[in-house]
């Protein structure tokens, strides 16, 4: 199996943990990853409220050039995931874009024929690798751990594409063929207040301390997520709320690397600012 | 308290209301039947001056200046509940961008307010890069919003860098001419565009 592989600007910065372990768990699925040349940031949520024309351009540039291989395209952020989709639905939803994007896309030599496959590495590792093969490579089982599996929004809305909008349930089974199990978490896909929690922390803060409150009251001893800015918003801010909740959040392909036994050097264990060490080591 | 809530004919701009039902997402603004759906699951909406319902109404009816000034748009955190549950699938979220982008470029935003101040830079260096440094991006908003501000983060700035997440150096793209290039052809191919309606 190969896919193309669009990590976006976070993962090369705060978000490093993800890439680094998303790689690792692929790469011992023997799937291979292929960075996408020369990708250019997606525009996030930031650009579209600058020019929505532009924002489609940017997003359509990777396309594109993800067109010229005949592979998917996996995009782990959420917010790159959605934009991507985003973009490719007002390609085929708005003539208006599609005429634009195509201009622009001609002035530097490129062109989109609207024939890729947005894919989120979730989605990949369950559907396409499937949960037998997952299941065979677990070697260290992450018996006893209790998670709350946090999807966060943009992943499931507004294009629900591989899951339930209301209640996706996905990554729970991932979680359990991990060896862990899952609590209830009815905030699954509440907001964490996204980019608010740099601009207005008040409010950003509020949202992520609901987040948190809501796992460990229902038992939970780390949360498990799927987003690069989710994961910043949880992790490096606990210190700055009201209750100290020292719960680790950790990306759901560190949890799934762990039950592979691979190294948690190799998974960016250590990058958390609350510190998983304790407890995984709890359990092991 | 009471007057406030009082709205005139005369404050009311049609040409407003109809630049509304134009936009991507305002397309069925007039559709929206007021259940307030939309205000309940928004999770900001308890810090809003006009709920996600009353922003609509107030758009669809016209009243331009209550409604671009209103600090619900910079509120709004794009999480897309509004949008799925909203039974006349009005694109709540969508809408919010419009405005956001009318409101930018009437320049009525409060100054040295940090979330369109955040918009501007990211994309002033997505334009400039191709791609986004966070650190960067963060550290130019809080030098334009509240300088000040940028020295509380220093305990955050500490322990990004003890475990390796803060890069200080901008990425850049090779095709960085060939993206601007796109970018003018965009604006050039939208500009032919108006002229031609
Ligand atoms: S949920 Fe939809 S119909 Fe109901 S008030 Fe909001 S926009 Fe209008
Ligand atoms: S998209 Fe914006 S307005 Fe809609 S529910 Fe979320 S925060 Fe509220």
């Amino acid at each position: 199996m190969k896919y193309l592989y669009f990590p976006g600007c976070s993962l090369k910065g705060t978000g490093k943990a993800y890439d680094e372990s998303l790689r690792a768990v692929f790469a011992a699925l023997d799937i291979e990853l292929s960075e996408l040349e020369d990708w250019n940031c997606c525009g996030a949520t930031a650009y579209a409220n600058i020019d929505e024309t532009k924002s489609h351009v940017l997003a359509a540039r990777n396309l594109a050039i993800a067109e010229k291989q005949d592979l998917q395209l996996i995009a782990p952020c959420s917010a790159c995931y959605l934009v991507l989709n985003k973009t490719q639905h007002a390609l085929r939803e708005q003539e208006q874009t599609r005429r634009v994007v195509k201009e622009a896309l001609a002035a530097a030599g490129l062109q989109y024929k609207d024939s890729v496959t947005i894919r989120h590495p979730l989605d990949v590792l369950i559907n396409d690798v499937g949960f037998d093969k997952l299941a065979k490579r677990v070697k260290a089982p992450l018996k006893g751990r209790k998670f709350a599996a946090y999807y966060g929004c943009q992943i499931v809305r507004p294009y629900a594409t591989f899951d339930d909008q209301y209640n996706p349930t996905s990554m729970e089974k991932l979680l359990k063929t991990a060896g862990a199990e899952c609590v209830e978490y009815p905030l699954k896909t509440r907001c964490c207040g996204g980019s608010l929690t740099g601009t207005l922390p008040e409010v950003g803060l509020r949202l992520s301390y609901i987040l948190l409150k809501e796992a460990r009251r229902r038992g939970a001893e780390a949360l498990v997520t799927v987003c690069p800015l989710c994961q910043f918003n949880l992790d490096a801010y606990q210190d700055k709320m009201e209750e100290q909740f020292d719960m680790p959040i950790l990306y759901f392909t560190q949890v799934l690397g762990l039950a592979f036994g691979l190294d948690p050097r190799e998974l960016g264990i250590k990058r958390g600012i609350v510190s998983a060490e304790a407890m995984l080591a709890g359990g092991r | 308290m009471l007057q406030q809530n009082i709205k005139y004919e005369e404050s009311r701009d049609p040409d407003f209301a109809r630049w509304a039902t134009e936009q991507t997402g305002g397309e069925n603004i007039r559709r929206c039947i007021q259940c307030g759906t939309c205000s309940a699951t928004c999770p900001v909406s308890s810090y809003m001056d006009h709920t996600p319902r009353q922003l609509i109404h107030l758009a669809r009816e016209g009243f331009k200046k209550e409604v671009l000034s209103s600090f619900t748009l910079w509120l709004c955190a794009s999480c897309y509940s509004c949008r799925v549950d909203c039974p006349k699938d009005i694109h709540v979220t969508d809408f919010m961008y419009a405005l956001k982008r009318r409101a930018m470029a009437e320049r009525v935003y409060p100054k040295r307010f940090p979330i369109p101040v955040l918009a501007q830079e990211f994309s002033r260096m997505v334009q400039w890069f191709g791609r986004v440094n966070e650190t960067i991006v963060a550290a130019v908003m809080f030098l334009r919003t509240d300088w000040f501000k940028l020295l509380g983060q220093t305990g955050l700035g500490l322990k990004l860098m003890r475990t390796g997440r803060l890069s200080v150096f901008p990425e850049s793209i090779r095709g960085r001419s060939e993206l601007q290039r796109m970018l003018k052809a965009a604006e050039a191919s939208k500009e032919k565009e108006v002229a031609s309606r």
